[in-house]
């Protein structure tokens, strides 16, 4: 049931991604292009989003505890870190170069469209680099 | 050119603000795209299963809407891949030390009123305009 549960809140984010228009890179590409083909339309995705989810999560979190699992499991980290800011700013130049985000091109997979494929390849690579990296720039504490 | 596309991308957007409303009561986690990701490039998490079956729903439904036929998803992209690879490896660095991307930063944390969020998602749309900016009106395209 909990893996039902989890696949239906995907499903519902892959058809929020694909009506929005955040699954078509131009679109996404054309949302920054103030000085060129604008297309706020975006500004709409974002907006309806962020209106459901403030509410809902208000409502949401009141309750002690998620339906399958003991308890929320929110980020507790507070500080603007280095890697946070660095890391938002390189996000930004490979989604400006590609149009894609993580996930807008997840969805695109259903689409079967190639490009997607080989985006979220090379993403997904991405993560792993970044993931050993981290572990070589922080190494473990001396035990 | 995109179309400007108000109120598909209001309604598409609240969507994924439901998306982020259910996972949240029912597994207690944000619904961020780049998190759930993580957990399934090496070392795979423990709690893999939630996290496999998101993503398959949110690759599903749009091969749904669009293979019954009645609704073609608009997608465009003219993106040579090599720099579908390039910007692919930006994008999996950059939200693995950013922790997060536009769902989990931009939806799900500004909605819980987070300082980092807040911080990281002025910092990727600022990057990502200037490099559609240097893209497409310095650069003349990618090719």
């Amino acid at each position: 049931m909990r893996i039902v549960a989890a696949l239906l809140a995907g499903a519902v984010f892959g058809t929020g991604i694909a009506i929005s228009g955040m699954i078509n890179p131009a679109k996404v590409q054309n949302f920054f292009d103030f000085a060129g083909t604008w297309d706020p339309s975006l500004a709409f995705v974002m907006g309806g989003a962020l209106l459901v989810t403030f509410i809902g999560y208000r409502l949401v979190l009141k309750r002690p505890a998620p339906v399958f699992d003991t308890s929320f499991h929110l980020p507790a980290k507070q500080d603007l870190d280095l890697p946070l800011l660095a890391g938002a700013a390189t996000f930004g130049i490979g989604w400006g170069i590609t149009g894609f985000c993580p996930g807008g091109s997840i969805p695109a997979l259903g689409l079967a469209e190639p490009g997607a494929l080989v985006f979220v390849a090379s993403m997904t690579c991405g993560i792993a680099v970044a993931r050993l990296a981290r572990g070589w720039l922080q190494p473990s504490p001396a035990t | 050119m995109t179309e400007f596309t108000p109120l598909a991308s209001l309604v598409g957007g609240m969507l994924i603000g439901l998306s982020a409303v259910l996972l949240m009561a029912l597994h207690g986690r944000i619904a961020g795209m780049t998190g759930i990701l993580s957990g399934l490039v090496a070392p795979i998490a423990p709690d893999w299963s939630w996290r496999l079956a998101f993503l398959a729903g949110a690759v599903a439904a749009p091969a749904l809407i669009t293979g019954l036929g009645r609704y073609t998803i608009p997608f465009q992209t003219n993106l040579p891949t090599p720099w579908l690879v390039i910007g692919g490896l930006i994008v999996g660095i950059g939200v693995h030390f950013g922790s997060g991307c536009p769902s989990g930063h931009g939806v799900c944390g500004i909605a819980r009123l987070s300082r980092r969020s807040f911080v990281a998602t002025a910092v990727f749309m600022a990057s990502t305009a200037v490099t559609v900016f240097v893209v497409r009106h310095l650069l003349g395209g990618l090719s």
